[in-house]
């Protein structure tokens, strides 16, 4: 079957969607995605992130598609033509989900876990507008713990549900969902019932934003300061193909493999997750490949990056105690004074 | 000139005795016993009938485009979730007539095939309810419903089943997930209900109104309704009229009287309440368009504006609007038009499903700007956000709740856009209790 896209013919297999034709070309030409994972079936479809237009519907009926189309559950059909990064109308729609997806999200990204291998900061990156127009508070919800493992927060979340399908798909018995409409919905155990089995751990992995996060790695590092290495072990739950994430000697987290889309495709244990944090439990395989998503590849984020015009050394000589009349007697005494100075 | 209201005032047409010598269920003894299905679904594509619900899609076709793969059930689901602020027609029917629905349940579900029927209830009505499964008893006691109907070898079950009072389970797909006992989300489509509908099975979902009009169809022919109306308007509408008019209620009219006729003259509305008069109409339901008192008894190339689909749209949304579900809102001076869209912005705040982001996050901003507008807190370039907002909803949701939010507030915006600015520019003027925005010029009274 043959597709255009972007002005780029290929040929696919019947029954591939926009999304995967368009992957099969390469990321410059992917439209994003933050609620479709190709291992998971049902996804796709809610985020409104990945629009793109059909400017000809099939061969034999080349009208254009009315609406701009999702390009990850849309088939293609033989002579499609679609228009992604080369549509006005694509961009400027994009354009308006990042503002729709930032409109009650928190931006806390220096304090969160995700900042760095997060598709929403990808997403708003590659399509957002660095201003806001809303002056409207922003909805909140407080910060679960879901089970020892599972941090939620609900702020940050994007609906995306995929964690929902997960939680079907990899495990039985659900026991979180989407409660509540419109702005207000919200993901939940209804009770704020801890998730528990042995797979839970893989809606961390799921998750494109920070909103569900892992426990045991909280505030542990940033990820790009952290190093990671594809590892396994032999392990009768799951195929026990892991990422090990490290910092220096110390093994502070594993995740499922990501590929190049950032989709776990081997989903783990949470044995192997969570449990097996010792170099001395895997066979280390070498460095991971680190693919387009995130911030530790390529310094996607700071090309440009300025170095400070004065050494650091110049900038401690510059501080200088607050020299005021306040009352300091609470606070401990200094052991000794900055090198400034005891000049 | 009434086809489903004919016999509505008379005292026990509830009953299916009453109803029966009234002519009731002689549809069901016809199709059953002298046509086939095809019969049927040809009489109601010679009528012309279009989905009361809103859309306006012709109900026939609908029927033609469901799938028929053999040894799958297929289904018919009748749309009675009826919510949208300002429509209160099925619920008049159901709770007045009951009977005239599940008779064109019949006739319809013999036409397609179905052995197994619902009709989706909008869990707010209760008591409406309680009335339909009396009225299915009655039915199933004489025969009319359950194995062999009639001794014409056709079986069908009906089913009434009670929604959870959430507006976006009238969407058809969310309706067939909140059957299937899911979380009322709409579906992505394609695939369509016709193809993959009530458990993956082949399903025609229709208003509460266009299937009680098969039966009258069946009697008296396709032809006879097609006659009815004008052009590819055919047949006859409930029009729930509300707001400042001297006789608001549920009206059935014969498509094609003037907007003009139904809202001044006695047999209709009774012309608006004294000392008062026209300002803006919403003439479909809170989802369409609100019109300015001159173009909606005129249309932009000065004919009298119908009641009709066509005649309503005409002009798109720039003069225009849509019959929809037939939600006729009549508006008098005395009205804001801010607050009145805040009202409705609201509302689709509130029943925003949350699938979709567009929707989910744009409802609820929307809301929360004109409410700092009718606040007095509102700023110059509240307006242009508006309806830059709308504009990124509309036509990118997973269902039409995302239009049926943005079109209210843009049109609001297209016709009265003077008030929005008076309430931005005027906030002490404008958050006095009652404070309407008069346009240069106008006055009070008639």
């Amino acid at each position: 079957m043959k597709v255009t896209i972007d002005n780029i013919t290929l040929e696919v297999e019947p029954g591939t969607t926009i999304m995967q034709a368009a992957r099969m070309i390469g990321p410059e030409i992917a439209p994003p995605a933050m609620c479709y994972y190709e291992p998971l079936k049902g996804t796709g479809g809610k985020c409104r992130g990945c629009l793109v237009k059909v400017t000809a519907g099939s061969e034999k009926d080349p009208r254009p598609m009315p609406k701009l189309v999702p390009s990850c559950i849309t088939t293609v059909q033989e002579g499609m033509i679609v228009e992604n990064t080369i549509n006005e109308q694509v961009l400027e729609t994009r354009k308006g989900i990042v503002e729709f997806l930032l409109l009650n999200h928190p931006l806390d990204c220096p304090v969160c876990d995700q900042a760095g291998e997060c598709h929403l900061q990808d997403f708003s990156f590659e399509h957002g507008v660095s201003s806001t127009r809303t002056v409207e508070d922003r909805n909140t919800f407080e910060p679960v713990d879901l089970g020892p493992y599972i941090k939620l927060n609900m702020n940050r979340c994007i609906l995306c549900y995929r964690c929902v399908y997960a939680a079907d798909q990899l495990t039985e018995g659900r026991v979180h969902g989407v409660m509540n409409r419109g702005d207000h919905a919200e993901i939940s155990t209804y009770i704020e019932k801890a998730i528990d089995n042995d797979f839970s751990g893989n809606v961390i992995d799921v998750c494109p934003v920070g909103a569900l996060t892992d426990r045991t790695y909280r505030f542990k590092s940033r990820v790009w300061f952290s190093k990671p290495e594809d590892a396994h072990c032999d392990c009768d739950k799951c195929s026990g193909n892991v990422t090990l994430w490290y910092r220096g000697d110390e093994v502070i987290r594993v995740t499922g493999r990501k590929n190049e889309w950032g989709e776990v495709k081997e989903f783990i244990c949470n044995t192997c997750r969570f449990e097996r944090k010792k170099t001395s439990d895997w066979v280390i395989e070498g460095p991971t490949k680190i693919a387009r998503h995130s911030v530790i590849s390529a310094n996607k984020y700071g090309a440009n990056l300025i170095n400070p015009s004065f050494p650091i050394k110049q900038a401690a000589l510059a501080y200088k105690p607050i020299d005021d009349d306040r009352d300091r007697s609470f606070l401990p005494a200094r052991k000794s004074l900055p090198s400034s100075e005891k000049k | 000139m009434k086809i489903l209201t004919e016999h509505i005032e008379v005292p026990g047409i509830e009953t299916i005795d009453v109803y029966r010598k009234h002519g009731g269920y002689q549809a069901v003894e016809k199709a059953l016993k002298k046509m086939t299905p095809d019969e049927v679904t040809e009489e109601v594509k010679k009528s012309g009938l279009r989905g009361r619900g809103g859309a306006g899609f012709p109900v026939g076709m609908k029927w033609s485009f469901l799938a028929k793969p053999e040894g799958v059930p297929r289904y018919l689901v009748c749309n009675a979730d009826e919510s949208e602020p300002g429509t209160f027609k099925d619920h008049y029917l159901m709770w007045k007539s009951p009977h005239t629905l599940i008779e064109g349940m019949i006739v319809s579900s013999f036409a397609l095939g179905a052995n197994t029927s619902y009709i989706y209830v909008r869990g707010e009505l209760m008591y409406v309810i309680h009335i339909l499964e009396k009225a299915i008893q009655e039915a199933y006691d004489k025969g009319l419903l359950g194995k062999n109907i009639l001794g014409s070898g056709y079986d069908l079950d009906l089913f009434v089943q009670s929604g959870g009072g959430a507006y976006i389970c009238g969407e058809e797909t969310a309706l067939l997930e909140s059957l299937e006992g899911k979380r009322g989300n709409p579906r992505n489509k394609p695939p369509f209900p016709a193809v993959k509908g009530l458990w993956q099975c082949p399903t025609v979902v229709n208003n509460v109104e266009s299937i009680a009009a098969t039966s009258w169809i069946v009697n008296n022919g396709g032809d006879a309704y097609a006659q009815i109306g004008v052009g590819r308007s055919t047949g006859t509408k409930l029009i729930s009229a509300s707001g400042h008019i001297r006789k608001p209620g549920v009206y059935e009219i014969p498509l094609g009287i003037t907007v003009e006729d139904f809202i001044y003259s006695d047999e209709w509305c009774g012309g608006i309440r004294d000392g008062h008069k026209l300002k803006a109409v919403v003439a479909g339901g809170s989802s369409v368009p609100i019109l300015p008192a001159e173009m909606i008894l005129t249309t932009a190339t000065g004919e009298k504006r119908l009641m009709t689909y066509e005649s309503l749209s005409d002009g798109g949304f720039a003069t225009g609007t849509m019959l929809g579900s037939g939600g006729f809102i009549v508006m008098d001076e005395t009205t804001c038009i801010v607050h009145n869209t805040l009202t409705f912005a609201r509302f689709y705040h509130h029943e925003s499903c949350g699938q979709c982001s567009p929707c989910r996050e744009g409802t609820g901003w929307m809301d929360k700007v004109i409410k700092r507008i009718e606040l007095g807190q509102g700023r110059k370039e509240d307006i242009d956000l508006l309806v830059d907002v709308a504009k990124k909803i509309e036509g990118n949701t997973i269902c039409p709740l995302g239009d049926a939010a943005a079109w209210p507030v843009s049109a609001a915006i297209r016709h009265f856009r003077d008030e929005f600015e008076w309430h931005i520019e005027h906030p002490e003027l404008a958050t006095q209790p009652g404070a309407v925005y008069m346009r240069p010029g106008a006055s009070w009274s008639n």
